[in-house]
């Protein structure tokens, strides 16, 4: 102590010279409200700007894809609602989509059509939620309630039409779980009617707010060369002005059918990212709108007895319909070997199945190619050199879901 | 068939079975790989010959060779690194393929790499090519127990850094080694 007085006394003609500063570590989360799960951020910081950015995931590792190694094809698919639980039915979706290309199976085109009006729905519910809470994050309140509201409105379509609010699993391989209840189709016109209205509201709220605008105008900001270099995809990648949507480039589940535009940014900010998303959602209601409009007759579940477990009126009197639906249901069904790469457009990027395949009734093995992980991993590239206060903003604009991240 | 597909080997003379005329998906990537790196490309195999599906083994050696060229080629272009994941076959001599997604944003089209190896080996790192390939070579790195070579921060991504073995490997049991059970604790244990 005394030593250091004397020292101090000796450089006194340099006491107001610069001040000597170090960078701060800061640690946000686990438990932080804004990382929207259970995430660890740590910031080095120098004074607010941000020097350095570290992402410390895994803290939901649960394993699910070494889970469904050893479960049937059937018995893995309500696995995959639990990662991106904010996309259940995107990602039942890509699942499906998977193991029907093994088996080199086609569903009726009604079932393609009732996929994608409840895959844009999702993406919908999906977008609220991410309005909701990213602008919860930047201070307005009203926001969440009003997207929150619609949200409802949409999982309780999803309850009635799966039995589950949020874990849907309805999606089932070469088909649904079961037949839409009878008022399905005007449950869904009654709010996708509502809809582009309650859309005016928020945006009403948000896009011309001068503060929302100041809290993400140019605010981290990543070029379009790097966003491809990082592996970003979905809504961040489009926000940088990269036209890239699996729904056009590797249409799927019939969506060459549907007329819909792919929204683009081009300075890739926040704000950007909020545009493209607002986009996206008035996009999805018009292919919603399609699909509900153009929803074909006809038979729902592919023509498979040996993957489609029969209808449970026929069991009680079908002899071979029980065998099938015993067999389905213990056993399973043995899918070729091979192996699938299969991707769709989930309402946070590129979601990819892969799926190997040795012909047993369980996979080999399942890579889920988690959006979110890849686009998480741009982070520390957004906020370098930014403030400490748009860290919040960046996060809330990845719309990350640490389910998926860490599996 | 369909059994077969997945290994279907087209050296150009391999498809005599089939329809003559017919050529093998992705034969364009593999003519453009094979006249800059000559025996580079192991294997060649579509599931059911789609186009979506292309696989090439690749030669350890060759991999990062291979990976520069097919980014910066303009009629491969494949700029993004989607996905990297590994895959373990107990009985097999090299038990570990190393498997690379990659997208063309270009081309609006895929390409799926893929690299056999054996326990221990080391495999060389793409991330100066994607830097994408980062958080993927640490996840396979965490779960597998396969090292990249020239990788700037190969840590355990998902579970502790203390977990000690890789769970996703096929001989690790669902349930067993290092999982934390909790018991609750029996009526002499709690002195009841």
């Amino acid at each position: 102590m005394s030593t250091e007085g004397t020292n101090t006394a000796a450089r006194e003609p340099d006491i107001l010279g610069p001040i000597r500063t170090e960078t701060m570590t800061l640690n946000m989360g686990p438990q932080h409200p804004s990382t929207h799960g259970v995430l660890r951020v740590l910031l080095e910081l120098e004074g607010e700007s941000v020097v350095g950015c570290k992402p410390e995931i895994g803290y939901l590792h649960t394993g699910i894809e070494k889970n469904m190694e050893v479960k049937t094809y059937n018995k893995a698919l309500p696995m995959t609602d639990r990662m991106d639980y904010l996309a259940p039915m995107s990602n039942n979706l890509g699942y499906v989509l998977a193991v029907e290309k093994l088996l080199d199976m086609e569903v009726p085109r009604r079932c393609k059509y009732l996929r994608v009006l409840l895959a844009e729905m999702t993406r919908i519910q999906s977008h609220l939620v991410w309005l909701g809470t990213h602008a919860l994050d930047l201070g307005a309140m009203t926001v969440f309630l009003y997207c929150f509201r619609e949200r409802e409105a949409i999982i309780k379509i999803f309850e009635k039409v799966s039995g589950v609010r949020m874990m849907t699993s309805y999606f089932r391989v070469g088909g649904v779980a079961r037949e839409p209840y009878a008022e399905f189709y005007d449950d869904c016109r009654r709010f996708l009617d509502a809809f582009p209205e309650k859309m005016d509201d928020y945006e009403e709220l948000l896009t011309d707010n001068p503060i929302f605008l100041r809290r993400t105008e140019s605010v981290c900001a990543i070029s379009a060369e790097k966003a491809i270099a990082l592996g970003v995809t979905g809504p961040l990648l489009r926000a940088s002005g990269v036209d890239y949507d699996i729904r056009k480039k590797e249409p799927y589940s019939g969506y060459e059918e549907f007329d819909f535009e792919v929204p683009l940014g081009s300075a890739g900010d926040v704000y950007d990212r909020y545009c493209v998303r607002i986009a996206e959602m008035r996009q999805a209601h018009r292919i919603a709108m399609q699909a509900l409009d153009g929803m074909p007759e006809g038979p729902l579940q592919a023509d498979n007895p040996k993957v489609v477990p029969p209808p449970k009126e026929q069991l009680a009197h079908d002899m071979e319909a029980l065998i099938h639906h015993f067999k389905i249901f213990t056993e399973g069904y043995h899918v070729p070997a091979g192996e699938v790469y299969q991707v769709i457009e989930s309402p946070r990027g590129e979601l990819g199945y892969y799926i190997i395949s040795d012909g047993s009734p369980s996979p080999y093995k399942v890579k889920v190619r988690a959006p979110s992980f890849s686009n998480l991993f741009a982070l520390p590239e957004m906020v370098k050199g930014g403030m400490f206060g748009d860290v919040v903003a960046a996060l809330g604009s990845v719309d990350i879901v640490l389910g998926e991240i860490d599996r | 068939m369909a059994d077969e597909a997945g290994t279907t080997e087209s050296n150009g003379e391999g498809s005599a079975e089939t329809e003559a005329p017919k050529t093998p998906p992705g034969m364009d990537l593999r003519n453009l790989v094979d006249a800059e790196f000559p025996g580079a490309v192991l294997e060649q195999s579509a599931y059911e010959d789609r186009e979506d599906e292309v696989t090439f083994v690749l030669k350890v050696d060759y991999l990062l060779r291979v990976c520069e060229y097919l980014r910066n080629h303009p009629a491969a272009s494949f700029k993004i690194l989607t996905d990297l994941t590994a895959a373990h076959y107990l009985e097999n001599e090299e038990p570990f393929q190393v498997i690379y997604q990659l997208v063309s944003v270009d081309h609006a089209r895929l390409l799926r790499l893929k690299m056999k190896i054996r326990d221990g080996q080391e495999v060389p790192s793409v991330t100066e090519i994607w830097s994408s390939a980062n958080w993927m070579e640490r996840e396979v790195y965490d779960l597998f127990g396969i090292s990249f070579a020239g990788h700037p921060d190969l840590r355990r991504i998902l579970l502790p850094e203390d977990w000690g073995s890789h769970p996703f490997r096929k001989d690790y049991p669902l349930e067993g080694r290092g999982e934390r059970i909790y018991s609750k604790p029996t009526r002499k244990e709690s002195g009841e």
